[in-house]
């Protein structure tokens, strides 16, 4: 027989002010299987929720309701109290009469009653409570980071240093990411290679991480501490026990003339190639796609001649490894648009237009000219550039409505390393705002503006055509009366926007999470949980999910591998038992479930499985859907979707919903 | 199919010359144009400044005699007329109530239906397919292909593949044998209608133009649009007095240059009526290639 | 966006625009990129970002400032300034409502007046014979604005080379046309 216990919450006066708080206590005392009904100001409150302790224990209370706030507000809290007290705690339901009912409608005696009704709808669900057991799921302690750029090695440091086993996944023949591209980063004017090569060399060497470079995710399956993963390790043609990066190899390699992507293609690179001299791991690998060997059949074979360690193998294929992590950093990075995405400055056939990548590649010491900022077509110096920010980015016209973020600070530093290697340069800048919000970064700005002469000009450029050898860049100055202003230039930097990976969709298809219309990843909260996605055990790190700097890419690596630690930080992993089951029962029906799976079919988490029901011979009698409780996230859907209701969710049965409405409909005191 | 054809007022007028040529070379290829019966005019750009109904009943009036007349396909010449019939096109296609105002003014219904088809398109699908086996002489000489903004503007209307630098004209100018160059204006402005009321404004604008052909060693400029060929040449004056150095460049139709090339005599095309003299590209065609 | 909600009396020019065109005013963010590339941008005496913003401020006086400008004359519906807009303000459109509303609130600009003339006997030309024929319409318009000079030494070349018909065009039936322009209030 049930003794439920109710328990009325005025919350101070967010339910007291509009409920008749005493008049719903007491009427609720009088319902059928009420034992015990009270109400007090903050239930949630320390001497709340020993009254609710002491009465259950009094009363020998089997159940309670607590009449107050949302559930997603402290039904965990209560919860505990019922534990705490000695019932099941799934024996403990919220009815949510301010939310629901007191802060959406005036004081009156029809918001009293519908409290009421709310509080004999949970009394009716209580009756049909059963207890639930969390549910314990096992964790394999090693984290997969997908991605080697500073996100990805940020995050794996962490995960490393704290113990953990760490995979890094990264698709280019280097880790190192773009910021291994950069001249100088802001605001410090750092030079770019010097602070992040250690830590490449860091994740190298470290005992706890396990590189795979030219490698790529095949696929993901599983869940939260039990994922699956395939890793295609690619052919790189050169067998890496063998090779000491000596370099004789690329150094004699005949094919020249392929475009180098690290030089954001403003050099040639050769078939068998490391992408830069400080790459780790610092051994070349073959590309394929350009080598003659490959595309012609076998002929040249130069470097398998030249190598004196006999390390090139052309006969080496891709490699499928299969390994088991308990999470996933996601810190694949994100891609620029380039100057052919702009009609209106020529749709990329100008050689001296060129995007801040290439930029950077000008800048760098490493970089094709040597650190000396040249033009690309004839390689003199330009002695009039002018930088164009908002190139694409704040662009409902061109579909990029969103701003990049980092375009203002980098073109501040462009213009700045521009002028401090060529003094006598005149510098300007189009822009339409200055975002430079981060600690440090308004004063660099100033610092272009003030120290290094640069020429700020707020308004945007309309057409850039080529004239004289010149670069015709017309624009406007808004702050001068809307005065046009054309600029005869030598070279122009577009600040281009920020766009997604073009395989960032596959990605997050592979991982099964989700992202939006520019194929950024989409994180849980945008204000709570910015590193969590929807996927649980899979975190995001870095660009990929929205164009941020160096600094906030940094912080939010280490956020994703704190939550990979703690997730790593216990034995097994603690679930709620809100799932869904399948019905099983004893020889000979074992299952109402017919096998149709269309509760598979439609499951958001993949958590339905086949599973084979054999007899006592092992003779395979059927296939019937089984819940994997560690991916159920409870949503109802299978349940919704079975024709013949073998499937249903613990915690909100289809006889404690019905038993709701039921409760709903009878109303005895009217 | 049967292909309407809409000349518009300025092909009746100061552009017969577009006319006469667009018609010589569809004869040549056998290509049948079926005028609109009773065609009134666009309203270019009087209508739309001054009356926004008016500037969509004028070109519907047209636009609904070539319904009644079974036309499936017209084309529209004049950059301007074109730019009018779209976009009432687009007007009343897109508004229910549009489209029965229009038809309550018009006492006549109106669907917007046909197909309004540019000079371009009409060159590339009818007469492209045929036409290697007409052309009979090479242009030789290096042209400057001129669109100006409603050929190229708005861009959803016009359908250029690459709005601010298209490459349409030159198709067909290096059908023709010409050899097109790249050239920095080919969509600005040359002035417009402002050709009577401030022909200042056009010198200014159309020298900009010239100059810059003239720069990159253009030996003539070819447009599609009555009104740019207007500005382009019976001012051209006024234009050599903004200039360091005047021009005599001459500017012709792009019907016109197809048509030399396939043969069809300088009179016929109506080169002759130019006020800035065409002798010199005549007399390029048949010389040595450049 | 309610923006009525703000206005007790009638609406102003901002809204008058927002609702006979339907562009959105309030999305140009400034940048000056119209004006950067409007071909009249050196005759003009308001340029077309500042129009714009002068319409979203509605500062007392700005709208007869607008509204006798000679820009919205000036402007050759070149289209450019849209086709680069990165808000896609239908600013075109705008200026063929603000020409028309600166008719019906008699602010034309004087130095503009002519403008408006060639227009007005244009359609003139349009409404009495269905088609455009330009030596009524030069007629026309040099009868009203006084312009006899103009275009003299053209004139004999016009007509020797054909391209100045004599003999007006016409549509069938002219009265159908007259009677379309009367249905269309002006």
């Amino acid at each position: 027989m049930a003794r439920i216990g109710v328990f009325i919450c005025h919350c101070g006066e967010n339910i007291s002010a509009t409920v008749d708080v005493e008049k719903v206590a007491r009427l609720a005392g009088k319902l059928s299987g009420v034992a015990y009904s009270v109400d007090y100001k903050y239930m949630c409150s320390d001497p709340g929720q020993t009254l609710i302790v002491d009465a259950i224990k009094e009363h020998k209370l089997t159940g309670i309701v607590v009449g107050a706030c949302s559930p997603r507000m402290h039904e965990g809290t209560f919860r505990k109290a019922a534990e705490k007290a000695g019932i099941n705690p799934y024996f403990c339901e919220m009815a949510n009469i301010r939310e629901h009912c007191s802060w959406v409608h005036p004081k009156s005696d029809e918001t009293t009653q519908k409290a009421l009704d709310i509080v004999r709808t949970m009394v009716e669900k209580v009756k049909n409570d059963t207890a639930l057991y969390p549910i314990k799921v096992p964790i394999t302690k090693t984290a997969l980071v997908i991605g080697g750029g500073i996100a990805g090695i940020q995050a794996a440091l962490d995960i490393a240093n704290a113990g953990h086993q760490v995979i890094m996944v990264e698709k280019t023949p280097s880790i190192g990411g773009h910021m291994s591209q950069l001249s100088e980063t802001f605001p410090t004017l750092d030079c770019s290679q010097c602070i992040l090569t250690p830590r490449m060399v860091e994740v190298a060497q470290h005992p706890n991480i396990t590189l795979h470079t030219f490698a790529e995710v095949e696929n993901v399956t599983g869940f939260i501490g039990n994922f699956d993963v395939n890793i295609r390790l690619k052919a790189k043609s050169v067998d890496f026990s063998k090779c000491t990066g000596c370099g004789s190899c690329w150094q004699k390699c005949p094919s020249k003339k392929i475009p180098d992507e690290f030089n954001a293609g403003m050099s040639f690179r050769t078939a068998i190639y490391t992408p830069f001299p400080q790459a780790v791991p610092n051994k070349p690998v073959i590309d394929r796609a350009n080598c003659t060997w490959f595309t012609k059949c076998g002929k040249c074979g130069i470097c398998a001649k030249i190598c004196p360690t006999g390390a090139i193998d052309y006969t080496i294929q891709d490699e499928i490894i299969n390994v088991k992590v308990g999470a996933i950093v996601t810190a694949t990075g994100f891609d620029i648009k380039h100057s052919d995405f702009f009609p209106e400055y020529g749709y990329g056939k100008h050689p001296d237009i060129i995007d801040g990548l290439q930029f950077e590649r000008l800048a760098s010491a490493s970089g094709p000219t040597g650190g000396e900022i040249r033009r690309p077509s004839d390689g003199k110096v330009p002695e009039t550039v002018v930088f164009l920010a908002c190139a694409g980015s704040r662009d409902k016209a061109k579909g990029i409505e969103y701003c990049s973020k980092i375009c203002c600070m980098y073109t501040a530093k462009h213009a700045m390393l521009y002028k401090h290697k060529n003094h006598h340069g005149k510098a300007h800048v189009f822009y339409m705002d200055i975002r430079s919000a981060g600690k440090s970064y308004e004063e660099f700005v100033r610092r272009a503006i003030e120290e290094d002469d640069v020429n700020y000009i707020r308004g945007r450029v309309s057409k850039i055509y080529e004239k004289n050898g010149k670069l015709m860049v017309v624009g406007v100055d808004t702050l001068l009366n809307a005065k046009p202003v054309t600029i005869e230039a030598d070279m122009v930097v577009l600040a281009t926007a920020v766009v997604a990976n073009e395989d960032a969709e596959s990605v997050a298809q592979k991982l099964h999470i989700s992202y939006d219309k520019h194929k950024f990843f989409a994180e849980a909260h945008p204000k709570l949980k910015p590193v969590e996605t929807n996927t649980a055990g899979i975190t995001l790190a870095g660009a990929c999910q929205s164009a941020k700097d160096i600094p906030e890419t940094v912080a939010q690596a280490s956020a994703a591998a704190a939550k990979t630690i703690i997730l790593f930080s216990g034995s097994e992993l603690t679930r709620e038992p809100v799932v869904a089951t399948v019905n099983r029962s004893a020889a000979p029906v074992f299952t109402t479930c017919t096998g149709c799976f269309l509760c598979q079919e439609v499951c958001p988490y993949q958590a339905i499985e086949r599973e084979e029901i054999r007899d006592r011979a092992g003779n395979l009698l059927m296939n019937a859907a089984k819940v994997n409780a560690g991916l159920c996230q409870g949503c109802g859907t299978c349940v919704a979707m079975c024709r013949n209701k073998s499937i249903d969710l613990q915690g909100f049965s289809n006889q404690q919903m019905l038993s709701e409405v039921m409760g709903l409909l009878n109303k005895p005191f009217e | 199919m049967r292909i309407g054809y809409y000349p518009g007022c300025s092909l009746q007028g100061s552009g017969r010359e577009y006319s006469e040529s667009l018609l010589a070379v569809a004869e040549k290829c056998g290509i049948v144009l079926e005028e609109i019966n009773d065609w009134n005019c666009c309203g270019a750009s009087a209508a739309h400044s001054l009356n926004h109904d008016l500037s969509v009943a004028l070109p519907a009036r047209t636009l609904a005699l070539a319904e009644k007349q079974g036309l499936q396909q017209i084309l529209v010449p004049c950059a301007a007329c074109f730019s009018r019939l779209a976009t009432a096109q687009q007007e009343l296609v897109s508004s229910e109530e549009m489209k029965s105002k229009i038809a309550d003014y018009l006492e006549m219904p109106v669907q917007g239906s046909a197909r309004i088809l540019t000079v371009f398109e009409f060159l590339q699908e009818h007469i492209f397919p045929v036409a290697d086996q007409y052309i009979v002489n090479k242009l030789n000489h290096k042209t400057a292909c001129y669109y100006g903004c409603l050929l190229s503007r708005p861009k959803d209307l016009t359908r250029l593949e690459r709005p601010e630098d298209p490459m349409e004209m030159e198709a067909v100018m290096e059908k023709a044998g010409a050899t097109p160059i790249d050239w920095a204006f080919k969509t600005e402005c040359c002035g417009a209608g402002l050709s009577v009321s401030r022909t200042d404004i056009v010198a200014k604008l159309s020298a900009k133009i010239v100059e810059d052909a003239v720069s990159r060693g253009a030996e003539s400029i070819v447009v599609a649009c009555p009104m740019c060929q207007m500005n382009l040449d019976i001012r051209r004056k006024e234009i050599n007095k903004q200039m360091d150095k005047g021009s005599d460049i001459p500017v012709m139709f792009v019907t016109q240059a197809l048509g030399l090339s396939m043969g069809i005599s300088a009179d016929k095309l109506g080169l002759n009526r130019h006020f800035v003299s065409t002798g010199k590209v005549v007399s390029c065609v048949g010389r040595k290639e450049v | 966006m309610d923006s009525t909600a703000m206005h007790s009396g009638p609406l102003s020019l901002k809204q008058k625009v927002e609702q006979a065109v339907g562009a959105e005013v309030q999305t140009c963010y400034q940048c000056g990129k119209c004006t950067a590339g409007c071909p009249l941008n050196e005759e003009m005496d308001l340029m077309p970002n500042q129009i714009l913003r002068m319409l979203q401020a509605e500062y007392p006086g700005y709208e007869n400032e607008i509204l006798s400008s000679t820009s919205i004359w000036l402007c050759l519906a070149c289209d450019t300034c849209y086709s680069r807009c990165p808000q896609e303000v239908k600013l075109p459109q705008v200026m063929d409502f603000l020409r028309q509303e600166s008719i019906r609130r008699n602010l034309v600009n004087p130095k503009t007046k002519n403008i408006l003339k060639f227009h007005k006997a244009f359609l003139a030309e349009v409404e009495r014979n269905g088609k455009l024929n330009e030596l009524g319409l030069t007629i026309d318009y040099k009868l009203h604005s006084l312009n006899l000079f103009q275009d003299l030494q053209n004139a004999p070349s016009m007509l020797f080379k054909g391209k100045l018909g004599l003999i007006p065009h016409k549509v069938q039936n002219p009265s159908e046309i007259k009677k379309l322009f009367k249905k269309i209030t002006f």
